[in-house]
């Protein structure tokens, strides 16, 4: 655990320069199985699943609604846990962490984007952004704030630091939930449907975003998407259908 | 951190108005009630001039006689019994004796004043620590002598003289009866029953026959002990006299009870004798009838504040959602919904602290009560706040616990905005 998080710290001190990433797998996922079981049914999501995501990839998961894309981007994200299989995290398998262990390489490894933003409405731009940090051991206000002006930059919302997510439109509001992801510097960007309620205008600038971020920072970024155009435009493309992968 | 807790809450608040006002009014209305009872029952029974010296008084109010039909009488004891059994007991180191007040008309040329007429000894003063705005007190020799002279309190100074600063030596007409006026006193509240009155005169001057041979009566006695230590031994000799009492009326009358006690459990063996039937001072029944009502009122905000929460904590879902993702632990949620009932409790607190300040000015300022001066109890303020305050945590923690359990991604799906 100590080792990953040691390794998020050395990559950080890079400075955001590309890394030498060649088949350095930082995600493997062997034989994942999801199953939603109820009363009277059984619904598999995933079945069998072995994938692996190698650091600095820019890859794209396409899929009918339904077949299991977002599901597998939740268990590769250790937002939820998969019924059988292994994950591994930097070649570590993470099935044994506890709920502090989990949240810790989440905040230190994996940025989340979400397809409805999901910004806390009660919070302004700034402090939705600082998010990552608040719960990082260490990292005082005055870098929060730092961090989060510089990511906020990133994104060129860093004029609307105080605005509310609800003065925002769509895109801004994508923009500063891939600021929130950025703040606390993770290897890994998940993102669900990130362009998927913007218009295609704003769906192309979030994808530039990401783009740029994977190219000159060296993020490696696993997104789910309905768009073929878009997915066309990443390194990878994986084709999923009832949760098995076809491609 | 914290700082970023109390802004959510504090916008949380803000953003469900009506629910905040719910929830605020119930903790607020809830510490208001209580502290308003808390500060009459102080009012009624503790410490407070001129009964100071409570820890040390003992008050003889009341005498019970189980008639052989089975009836029973329960009134104040005579002055014969008082006086001849009551005072020459030896344990105690002083004992008053005075009579119940009762409203006599005055006249201020051609305005009536009703006065409330009080007879004491002596010893009352001594027993008693009243504030004297001018004069003194009648003694002994007054009390012997059955001089006419009155100590008043000052609202009486002023409606009767129309001043209450150099009325002592002037006279005033209590009754038809002329009394020249010894001392001027600070008000003293009329729910004081032994203390009060507006006008005290030395009991000789009562009209009525005081050695006329009776166990019941107008009269009460207050026992003044040296210390705390003595009260059983004082009860005890009290006791064994009682005992001694003859019966008036052998033939008719079963047993005759009378108790020396201090002034609360005085007052509760009034209070609950349908409960007990004077065989206790039915303290330990009181309070546990007023802890149960306080317990049940409190209740009421508490259940409310478990709806409230859970419906709030379960409509932030999404947020819990998120912050999981980014990193919080179920402890570090649980935390933060923690400060949200505490700072939301506080809130509460000190409005409810605020309400029952203005109740109780309103209260006294009527004058409902005749120169009632309350006071909030800082005691029962505190406890209350800590009652209401585990309520709020355990409501607000429990359905944060519940959330905090769930996978992130599940917490996500249950607030998709």
């Amino acid at each position: 655990m100590e080792n990953i998080l040691a390794q998020s710290a050395v990559r950080l001190q890079t400075n955001g320069a590309p890394l030498a990433t060649a088949s350095q797998p930082v995600i493997q996922l062997r034989d994942i199985e999801k199953v939603y079981q109820t009363k009277t049914i059984e619904t598999v999501a995933l079945n069998r699943v072995n994938l692996t995501i190698n650091k600095g990839e820019f890859v794209s998961i396409m899929g009918p609604s339904g077949c299991g894309k977002s599901t597998l981007l939740s268990i590769m994200g250790l937002l939820d846990e998969p019924t059988s299989g292994v994950i591994e995290l930097d070649g570590r398998p993470v099935q044994s962490y506890s709920d502090k262990e989990l949240a810790a390489l989440r905040n230190h490894k994996i940025g989340f984007v979400f397809q409805s933003y999901h910004l806390i409405n009660d919070l302004t731009v700034l402090d939705n952004v600082e998010l990552p940090l608040l719960y990082r051991p260490g990292v005082g206000g005055k870098e929060r704030r730092e961090r989060a002006y510089a990511a906020l930059d990133k994104v060129g919302l860093s004029a609307r630091t105080n605005h509310f997510p609800s003065q925002l439109s769509g895109g801004q509001r994508q923009r500063v939930a891939i600021a929130r992801a950025l703040a606390g510097r993770p290897e890994i960007i998940l993102a669900d449907e990130p362009t998927g309620n913007l218009d295609s205008v704003m769906g192309e600038e979030i994808m530039d975003l990401l783009l740029g971020l994977n190219r000159e920072d060296g993020t490696t970024i696993v997104m789910v998407t309905h768009d073929e155009q878009q997915a066309r435009r990443t390194e990878r493309l994986i084709r999923f259908f009832d949760g098995s992968q076809v491609q | 951190m914290l700082l970023s807790y109390l802004k959510i809450a504090w916008k949380v608040l803000l953003r469900r108005k009506f629910f905040t006002f719910i929830s605020l009014f119930g903790i607020s209305f809830t510490l208001m009630v209580l502290l308003v009872v808390a500060a009459m029952f102080d009012h009624l029974v503790g410490a407070h001039a001129p009964e100071t010296r409570l820890n040390k008084m003992l008050f003889v109010n009341f005498m019970h006689v189980r008639w052989t039909s089975g009836g029973n009488q329960n009134s104040p004891p005579s002055y014969y019994l008082l006086d001849r059994y009551v005072r020459p007991l030896k344990t105690p180191e002083k004992v008053a004796v005075y009579s119940n007040f009762h409203a006599t008309p005055s006249y201020v040329g051609n305005t009536r004043l009703d006065l409330d007429l009080k007879y004491t000894d002596e010893v009352f003063w001594q027993v008693l620590d009243f504030n004297f705005h001018e004069g003194k007190a009648f003694g002994g020799n007054e009390v012997r002598a059955a001089a006419r002279v009155a100590v008043i309190n000052r609202t009486t100074a002023r409606k009767y003289f129309g001043t209450d600063t150099g009325v002592v030596g002037r006279n005033i007409e209590v009754n038809q009866t002329n009394y020249r006026v010894q001392g001027v006193v600070e008000d003293v509240p009329a729910m004081r029953f032994s203390s009060y009155a507006d006008v005290w005169v030395p009991l000789t001057t009562s009209p009525n026959d005081l050695q006329r041979v009776q166990l019941n009566g107008d009269y009460a006695a207050i026992i003044q002990v040296k210390s705390e230590a003595d009260i059983p031994a004082v009860q005890a000799e009290f006791d064994q006299m009682v005992k001694r009492v003859p019966l008036p009326d052998p033939k008719n009358m079963k047993y005759m009870e009378m108790h020396a006690e201090p002034l609360l459990a005085s007052l509760s063996r009034q209070l609950m004798n349908p409960f007990t039937n004077y065989g206790s001072d039915g303290l330990t029944l009181l309070f546990s009838i007023l802890s149960g009502i306080a317990l049940l009122f409190m209740m009421l905000p508490a259940l409310n504040l478990v709806n409230i929460n859970v419906s709030r904590i379960m409509e932030r879902s999404s947020e819990i959602g998120v912050r999981k993702a980014f990193g919080a632990t179920s402890r570090t949620l649980i935390g933060q919904f923690l400060v949200e009932n505490i700072f939301l409790t506080a809130i509460g607190g000190l409005l409810g602290l605020l309400l029952a300040y203005v109740a109780l000015q309103l209260i006294g300022g009527s004058q409902v009560l005749a120169y009632a001066h309350f006071e909030l109890n800082w005691r029962i303020f505190g406890v209350a706040l800590l009652v209401t305050l585990i309520f709020g945590v355990l409501s607000g923690v429990y359905p944060a616990f519940k959330m905090s359990r769930l996978q992130p991604v599940q917490a996500l799906k249950g607030g998709s905005k």
